[in-house]
C-alpha cells in the first residue's frame, strides 16, 4: 500500500517546491490555515510564488509568513484587509494582487479541480473585475466568463485524517480547505489527529483520500484567534 | 436628531421577515444581529461556511475554529449547519439567501454600490460582497449619510463599483431611500429620521431623488 504519511511538514513539502510555482492554501482569516506547511515553505526559501487563498492572514501568520519574506510575487485572493505588510508591498507595487470575488474564487477552484475549464457567472458584471473578460447573456442577464484554477501544490488543514488521506474538518475551519484539496497536482494535508482507516465514519468523510497525496500529523496544534469577541455572563 | 449607528441597524432590522435567511456585512450591519424581533425565526448566514450564527461566546468558551466572516469568535445554535466556501457561495449566487444588509462607501442614484476599495489608500478587497449583490434578491445598504462632509449618496460612484444597479434600500443616519430600478429618478425618499426635514436631506445629498414620504 502506498504510504501517504510523512513524518513532518518539512519532509512533506521538500521535493515539491520550485521557484515560480502556484500554491493553493485553505483557510479563512486565521481559521483552518495550514500554518505548519506554510512555515515549511517559508523555511525552504522558495521564491516568486503565486499564492491562491481567500486572504493572506495577518502579518507573520499564515500566508503572512511568506509575505514578510517576500516569497510571494502574486496573490490571487478576495481580501487582504488585515495584513499591513502586504498592504505596504502592494501599494509600493512590489507584489501583484488579483482580486477575485470570494464566490468566484471558490468556484474557479472548484471548476479547476473538477475538470471544468471555464464557466459563466453574474458576479462582477459592470465592475473593474469584468475588464477584459468575455461577457455573454443568459436569460437576459449578462455574465462573465471565469476560468478554472489548478495549482502545482495545495495545502490544507483538517481536524482528523486517516492514513488513506480521508479528511474531516471542524466547524468553520472547513471553509476553502475541501475545494483547495481538489485543485492541484499534489495536495498535502496537515491534520490535528492522524487515525487509522475506519476510525472516521465513512459517511462523515468530507474530502475523500483520492484528493490527498501526503498527510502529516501536527506534533502540536497551535490555533490563533484574530478577533476575540465575547459576551458578559448575566 | 439623526439616527445613531444602533438606530440605523434597528431600522434595517425592520426589513427582516419570519423565516428569512439573512447575510449581514461587517460594521453597522453586524449590529442587526442583536436587534432581531422576538419570536422571529431568522437564520444568519456567514460566508465563511455557516448558517445559524449564535451570539458571541462567554469569556473562556471561545473556539478558534468557530468564527464569522468578520473573523470574530461566535457560537453555534441548534439550527446551525457548517459547509465549505463553494456551498456557501452557491447559497449566495443561487438566490437562496433572502436579504443582505451591507455597509457602503457610496450609493449612486441608480442603485450602484461601491463598498470594497479606495484606490491607492485602502487595500481590502470585495470578499463576498460582489457575489452577494449579484445573487441575493434584496440588498439593503446602511451607512452614514456623509463622510467628511461629502454626500455618500451620489449621482455616479467615483469609487470602484461592487455592483451596478443592485441596491434596493438605503438607510442612513438621516433618512431611508428606496431604489426603484429602471425608473427615473430611481431614488425615492420614503422616511426621515426624527426631527430631520427634507431640506436637511436635500442639503446633504448629491444624488437626485423624489420625495415619497407617507
Amino acid at each position: 500500500m502506498a504510504n501517504k504519511v510523512y513524518p513532518n511538514a518539512v519532509t512533506a513539502v521538500a521535493d515539491q517546491l520550485r521557484d515560480g510555482m502556484t500554491i493553493l492554501s485553505g483557510g479563512f482569516g486565521l481559521c483552518g490555515i495550514p500554518d505548519a506547511l506554510i512555515e515549511a515553505i517559508r523555511a525552504s526559501g522558495v521564491r516568486n510564488l503565486t499564492i491562491v487563498t481567500n486572504n493572506p492572514g495577518i502579518d507573520g501568520i499564515g500566508i503572512g509568513r511568506l509575505v514578510e519574506t517576500r516569497q510571494v510575487a502574486k496573490l490571487i485572493a478576495s481580501y487582504a484587509g488585515e495584513n499591513a505588510t502586504f498592504a505596504r508591498q502592494y501599494l509600493a507595487g512590489e507584489v501583484e494582487m488579483e482580486y477575485n470575488p470570494q464566490g468566484t474564487l471558490a468556484e474557479r477552484i472548484r471548476a479547476g479541480g473538477a475538470g471544468i475549464p471555464a464557466f459563466y457567472t453574474p458576479t462582477g458584471v459592470g465592475t473593474d473585475i469584468a475588464r477584459g473578460k468575455e461577457t455573454r447573456e443568459f436569460n437576459g442577464r449578462p455574465c462573465l466568463l471565469e476560468h478554472g484554477i489548478f495549482g502545482d501544490l495545495a495545502l490544507v488543514h483538517a481536524w482528523k485524517g486517516d492514513t488513506e488521506g480521508n479528511l474531516l474538518y471542524r466547524l468553520t475551519a472547513r471553509n476553502f480547505n475541501p475545494v483547495m484539496a481538489t485543485a492541484a497536482k499534489v495536495t498535502i494535508a496537515e491534520v490535528e489527529q492522524l487515525v487509522q482507516p475506519g476510525a472516521i465514519d465513512a459517511d462523515h468523510i468530507m474530502t475523500p483520500g483520492i484528493f490527498v497525496k501526503r498527510i502529516v500529523e501536527l506534533p502540536r496544534v497551535e490555533k490563533h484567534i484574530e478577533k476575540l469577541t465575547v459576551r458578559q455572563r448575566a | 436628531m439623526p439616527w445613531n449607528r444602533e438606530q440605523i441597524a434597528a431600522r434595517a432590522a425592520r426589513e427582516l421577515q419570519d423565516g428569512f435567511y439573512v447575510n449581514l456585512g461587517i460594521g453597522i450591519p453586524t449590529l442587526v444581529a442583536n436587534l432581531i424581533p422576538e419570536g422571529m425565526s431568522i437564520q444568519l448566514h456567514s460566508e465563511n461556511g455557516m448558517l445559524g450564527m449564535g451570539p458571541f461566546p462567554f469569556e473562556g468558551e471561545q473556539d478558534p475554529d468557530l468564527i464569522n466572516a468578520g473573523k470574530e469568535t461566535i457560537t453555534q445554535i441548534p439550527t446551525t449547519s457548517f459547509f465549505d466556501s463553494v456551498a456557501s457561495f452557491g447559497m449566495v449566487r443561487g438566490g437562496h439567501i433572502d436579504i443582505s444588509i451591507l455597509g457602503g462607501l457610496q450609493v449612486s442614484e441608480t442603485g450602484d454600490l461601491a463598498n470594497w476599495t479606495i484606490p491607492g489608500k485602502m487595500v481590502k478587497g470585495m470578499g463576498g460582497a460582489m457575489d452577494l449583490v449579484a445573487g441575493v434578491p434584496r440588498i439593503v445598504v446602511v451607512m452614514e449619510h456623509c463622510a467628511k462632509g461629502e454626500s455618500r449618496l451620489v449621482k455616479q460612484c467615483t469609487l470602484p463599483l461592487t455592483g451596478k444597479s443592485v441596491v434596493d434600500l438605503v438607510i442612513t443616519d438621516l433618512a431611508v431611500f428606496e431604489v426603484r430600478k429602471g425608473e427615473a429618478p430611481a431614488l425615492r425618499l420614503i422616511e426621515l429620521a426624527p426631527d430631520v426635514d427634507v431640506a436637511e436631506v436635500r442639503a446633504n445629498t448629491a444624488a437626485d431623488f423624489v420625495e415619497s414620504l407617507n
